[in-house]
């Protein structure tokens, strides 16, 4: 232990404090700025104190959306958002801990070469392979589908060594007494080492949602029609309008309207998420 | 319950390994065989192959006069308790014991009573609620037990089941499984590097030496009469005392000095004689051969005294009640000595 000092204590409240607003301060004025109407920002300086457009504006977003701008209710673009997040979040769960417990518990010819050939991808993330991805999505004709917004950044290498990371610790005994005890291969996988994993499938969740939910490239260039936008384009486009000031009043309330999932996300799985990062007991 | 038979069992790892060399042996239906040898002798091995966790690499292993070297472990009826536990974390104890049974489709009540029965033999039916790691190692040992008890399989397989628990404990369940064996009758097959541990459970001993078996018998038999210098040295502790001897026309010879004579039934050459510490007696008044005190271990009940007699070690056991002093006076009973061949090791004569 490190010796507690009075005003080194003082210091390290000072740091966290200081990057606590460092990091509040900006969601503070977006919320602020969400509660404002359209010419409270013509000045130039942004509002710091609430504004009296808060219901309104939120209603107009969730209702009508911006029509100027191209962009729909945002509804369905928090739908989209959500269906996204969802898809790829369990979808790389799925394929990543099915192919650690294949990777880790059989034997198979070039194992060690599949092995390799999923870590190397690491190196491959979807804007290095852009143009080619959007090549074969386009060709299967998975333009505008959920399908086309998430396979492509399903298959994951990171998940995959996370989880084979979490089986190697597992001790081999286990699976031996679980082997006497006439559980077969996916009885095992199905009564032991899925509720092991619990904790870890829920930390890689809560990371992978928000990773989800924040695709702002791949959606962009796969979606075509407004019915598949997802909130974080539509944020985009709402913020880059032609011949005119950008409204900030209404983007920044579908900033924090795209906002609110993640953080629920997160709040409720905090637990378990802490759990599945700090945990080693077995 | 089933007699196990092993016949010239080998395994060779994919790496090249041999860790088991031409096993045979037979182990009759509720007898209790220890496994016992130094780390890396392939006791676990040979274990697992019984269990069916290992392939076999050539000879066949028969559980009930069924060969089963192509059988899955779980079709094969036998129980294992492993070292580390194994238990189950994310299960009750409940659970634990109840998961083998579910997967073979016993009946729910039939379940509940086979736990209950149990969980009443090894005292953990207050626990039955907790999960694994709310108990204390000895009680997961029991619930270890428990699960290779519910089963009433064929066999009971242990590998090193009571090293991970403090030396009290050890000694406490060590008399427990064999009790429990007894009352139950289950043929066991028991894997220790503790030679203790083999001598008090087993009703025959395996003294496995590099892959290969060095000497079966029942633990005073190995004792008395060990087969070959490894055995002389690591079953019994003390080890046995050896010592290069040579023998000419059945004389034998330590250093010039005959030490027995008239021995019948060995070929003249090298030697090594083997002398138990408790078999060497002090000697009052002079007689007797000079024996230099090194240092004394008190084991309370007894004394070890390690010494040397002409510049050779030796270890004696005295009662604790004899005055010493650094020089005393022994002797030995030739026909205490035990012979084995100077070059193999192997023990001849008698
Ligand atoms: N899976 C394995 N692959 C290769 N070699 C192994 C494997 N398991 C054990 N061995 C080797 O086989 C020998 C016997 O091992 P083991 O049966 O575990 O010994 P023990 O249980 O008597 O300590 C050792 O030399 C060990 O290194
Ligand atoms: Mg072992």
């Amino acid at each position: 232990m490190i010796d507690r000092h009075p005003w080194l204590d003082a210091l390290a409240h000072a740091v966290l404090i200081a990057g606590v607003v460092l990091v509040a301060f900006p969601v503070y004025v977006a919320f602020i700025a969400s509660t404002h109407g359209p010419h409270d920002f013509m000045s130039g300086l942004v509002p710091l104190l609430p504004g009296s457009e808060m219901v309104a504006n939120y209603r107009a977003m969730l209702t009508d959306g911006l029509s100027s701008s191209g962009a729909p209710p945002l509804g369905g673009m928090l739908w989209n958002s959500l269906m996204m997040a969802l898809i790829i979040a369990f979808g790389k769960i799925a394929i990543s801990i099915l192919s650690a417990y294949a990777i880790v518990y059989f034997r198979f010819p070039f194992r060690a070469v599949a092995f390799w050939m999923i870590f190397v991808t690491l190196m491959l993330p979807v804007e290095v392979r852009i143009v080619p991805t959007f090549k074969v999505v386009a060709d299967l004709g998975l333009l505008d589908s959920y399908a086309g917004l998430t396979v492509p950044l399903i298959a994951s290498a990171t998940a995959t060594f996370l989880f084979r990371q979490f089986f190697l610790t597992v001790p081999d005994e286990l699976m031996e007494a679980a082997r006497i005890d006439g559980a077969g291969p996916l009885k095992f996988f199905r009564d032991v080492l899925l509720p092991l994993s619990r904790t870890n499938i829920a930390a890689l969740f809560v990371i992978l949602f928000i990773y989800g939910w924040n695709q702002y490239l791949w959606p962009l260039m796969v979606t075509t029609t407004s019915s598949h936008y997802t909130i974080v384009m539509g944020i985009k486009r709402m913020s880059d309008v032609a011949d005119a000031l950008p409204q900030w009043n209404v983007v920044m309330t579908t900033v924090v309207l795209a906002m609110l999932p993640p953080v629920v996300v997160v709040v409720g799985m905090q637990r378990l998420f802490v759990k599945g990062l700090i945990e080693t007991e077995k | 319950m089933s007699a196990i038979e092993i016949a010239a069992v080998s395994k060779v790892y994919a790496g090249g390994v041999r860790a088991v060399s031409d096993v045979s042996l037979s182990i009759a239906d509720g007898e209790f065989i220890v496994l016992v040898g130094p780390s890396g002798c392939g006791k676990s091995t040979l274990l697992r192959m019984i269990a069916g966790l290992e392939t076999i690499t050539s000879g066949t292993v028969a559980i009930g006069g069924r060969v089963v070297n192509e059988v899955d472990p779980a079709a094969r009826n036998i129980a294992m308790v492993f070292q580390n536990y194994a238990l189950y974390p994310h299960m009750s104890v409940y659970d634990n014991l109840a998961y083998g049974l579910r997967n073979r489709g016993v009946p729910k009540a039939d379940i509940d009573a086979r736990v209950a029965e149990a969980a009443r033999m090894l005292e953990i039916a207050p626990f039955l609620d907790r999960k694994p790691r709310q108990l204390s190692g000895g009680q997961r040992q029991r619930v270890a037990m428990g699960r290779a008890i519910v089963r009433k399989p064929d066999a009971f397989l242990f590998d090193e089941p009571l090293s991970n628990l403090d030396a009290k404990l050890r000694v406490s369940m060590r008399g427990e499984i064999r009790q429990l064996q007894r009352r139950l009758g289950v043929t066991s097959v028991y894997v220790t590097h503790d030679q203790l541990e083999a001598m008090t459970l087993a009703d025959r001993i395996v003294v496995l030496n590099g892959g290969r078996i060095e000497q079966v018998g029942r633990p005073l038999d190995v004792y008395h009469s060990p087969a070959s210098t490894f055995v002389a040295s690591f079953i019994g502790s003390p080890a046995m005392n050896l010592a290069d001897a040579e023998v000419a026309g059945g004389a034998v010879a330590i250093g010039g000095q005959v030490v027995a004579s008239g021995v019948g039934g060995i070929a003249d050459g090298k030697l090594t004689v083997g002398l138990r510490a408790e078999d060497i007696l002090p000697t009052p008044n002079g007689a007797g051969v000079p024996f230099a005190v090194r240092y004394i271990e008190e084991l309370g009940a007894t004394r070890l005294v390690h010494g040397s007699v002409e510049g050779r070690h030796l270890t004696m056991a005295l009662s604790p009640d004899l005055p010493l002093a650094d020089e005393i006076r022994i002797t030995v009973a030739a026909d205490r000595l035990h012979f084995f061949d100077g070059e193999s090791g192997r023990r001849v004569g008698r």
